[in-house]
């Protein structure tokens, strides 16, 4: 260490000039901004959150959705890919025999519990149906208990992938604890 | 009758007055820690807390912090020692508050033919009297540590009170050259010292603590910081990572150390205006109104003249105030080895030597 650095007031006081700075400079900011209404630089590089979003990334792994065909019925088609490869054991499948001969099974149930997903996004690799997309956009979503995290066949079904900017256009699935 | 009845209105405005302003200071001192760390980290800072909608810019957070701290359970640990673990909490708040007593906050007033000193208490010690309840400090949170019946606790409260002690004895000492300086060890004397202008052909710079003794300025600062407790001397007790005097206390009992540490910072900014700011001394100012160097006057009425003081020491406050925030939020925390080599082998000495040579230049001064 130099003198200077040693007798540490120096330092100190160098140090303080460049807190102070920033504190004197957001403060104009925030009141040229909000008082006398100039576009200043904003004196605070914060989100606020719920009511302010930043746009989320397009690869951003988000709440599965379940893919539809033509008709509205599930593309998957329970071949049991994603089951097997996912490593939180989050997915459920109970496969059935499908009406239509070209089609060999449909998932008569299909569960993903997200109190136990890591989000790896495995399940979305494995498809070979392309049936399951993680691309809602949709990120918060809470319940009261354990139960209520694991998400049916019919809710995933019913979600729509995410806008441009990440943004969801299908409100947040209620879970099955909490009553609208 | 009458006259007794002005002479209690007269005792209770005086402490109603350091009691509301040290206790709403310290409660807004919350609000200003939060909003000065968050403006000098570009960031907004606490704004949720509201009432009907209005959120004013956070203000609401301190009465939110405090109803919340008020319904929390109130935990005591099985082997503690169910007195002075309720006590300890108690003693470090009270000595902090009645610390400020002495301070006065402005000239004296003339009421109904009385003359009022605008302090709490008028004490021809003052001094002494605030030192030695800062230095009484120490007990509760020496008593906070031993009670709890925690071993963590336990070397929290020596660590903090190393840490006290060794600040108070530089405290003393640095306080000691003012004292010299301006003869007294009033703090009415003192500051009234304050208002005259500096020798020589300085005459135009008042003669404040800060310009005829830097160095204890700087030495009691440092001190003060230190026996505050706080941050870059908060290895006592580190809010997420150093377990210290008061784990175990849950509730309003560990609000109550926090207001303690809040209240204290109140109590040296008000102690370095008192002594080294000039207290409620306004610049040019005489009692019968503003008396420029260059010869320009203004008159004013006398309760004008007290009122400017009593805003001009509020005002000196909140800006001390503001700059130990700012040294709370810059500068990182000493080891405790540090900390204490700091005190010893630095403040203590340095402020040994202020004194020597302050006393070497009186005596060659007021030489005949």
């Amino acid at each position: 260490m130099r003198l200077r650095q040693r007798f540490y007031l120096a330092e100190v006081l160098v140090g303080l000039g460049v807190t102070a700075t920033h504190f004197f400079v957001n403060l104009w900011r925030h009141t040229a901004r909000h008082v006398f209404g100039k576009k200043t630089a904003p004196g605070a590089v914060t989100v606020q959150y719920p009511e302010e979003r930043r746009p989320y990334s397009p690869r951003l792994r988000s709440l599965h959705r379940l893919v539809r065909r033509e008709d509205g019925s599930p593309r998957c088609v329970a071949c049991m890919m994603c089951e097997t490869v996912c490593p939180a054991h989050c997915i459920y499948i109970v496969a059935a025999e499908h009406p239509n001969p070209e089609i060999e099974k449909y998932p008569e149930r299909f569960d993903i519990d997200l109190g136990k997903c890591v989000f790896c996004g495995y399940c979305v690799e494995a498809c070979p149906e392309d049936a399951i997309r993680m691309d809602t956009g949709i990120l918060e979503f809470s319940s009261y208990s354990r139960q209520g995290m694991i998400y049916t066949k019919e809710t995933l079904l019913a979600l729509e992938p995410a806008g441009p900017d990440g943004t969801p256009r299908s409100p947040i699935p209620i879970p099955a604890d909490r009553t609208p | 009758m009458t006259a007794t009845l002005t002479d209690l209105g007269i005792a209770f405005g005086r402490v109603a007055f350091v009691m509301l302003f040290v206790l709403n200071m310290g409660g807004l001192l919350t609000w200003v820690e939060r909003k000065q760390s968050a403006l000098m980290q570009d960031r907004i800072g606490a704004n949720r807390a509201s009432i009907f909608g209005f959120r004013l810019f956070g203000l609401f957070h301190p009465l939110a912090d405090a109803i919340k701290m008020l319904t929390k359970e109130d935990f005591l640990p099985a082997r503690a020692d169910r007195a002075l673990f309720t006590l300890a909490p108690f003693v470090s708040v009270l000595f902090a508050l009645v610390a400020f007593a002495a301070i006065p906050f402005g000239d004296v007033l003339q009421v109904r033919g009385r003359e009022v000193p605008l302090q709490a208490v008028t004490l021809n010690a003052g001094i002494l009297y605030v030192f030695a309840m800062l230095s009484l400090g120490v007990y509760g949170v020496m008593m906070a540590g031993w009670a709890s019946a925690n071993n963590y606790a336990l070397l929290g409260g020596q660590r903090a009170a190393a840490l006290m002690i060794s600040a108070e004895v530089a405290i003393g000492a640095s306080i000691m050259g003012v004292a010299m300086v301006y003869g007294s060890l009033d703090m009415m004397e003192i500051i009234r010292g304050q208002g005259q202008p500096l020798f020589g052909w300085l005459t135009w710079i008042p003669a404040w603590g800060i310009c005829t003794q830097p160095l204890a300025f700087i030495l009691f600062l440092t001190a003060g910081i230190a026996a505050t407790k706080r941050i870059p001397f908060d290895f006592p007790e580190g809010e997420s990572e150093i377990i210290g005097y008061f784990v175990e206390y849950s509730g309003m009992k560990f609000g109550m150390f926090m207001m303690a540490d809040f209240v204290e910072t109140v109590v040296i900014a008000g102690l370095t205006t008192a002594l080294f700011l000039g207290g409620w001394q306004i610049p040019y100012l005489a009692p019968d109104g503003f008396r420029f160097p260059w010869g320009a006057t203004v008159s004013l009425a006398r309760p004008a003249v007290v009122a400017l003081g009593v805003l001009a020491f509020c005002l000196k406050v909140v800006i001390m105030c503001w700059f130990l925030m700012l040294i709370r939020w810059t500068l990182p925390r000493f080891r405790y080895d540090q900390a204490m080599r700091l005190g010893w082998l630095g403040l203590f000495p340095l402020s040994i030597l202020n004194v020597v040579v302050t006393g070497l230049i009186l005596v060659v001064w007021r030489a005949p």
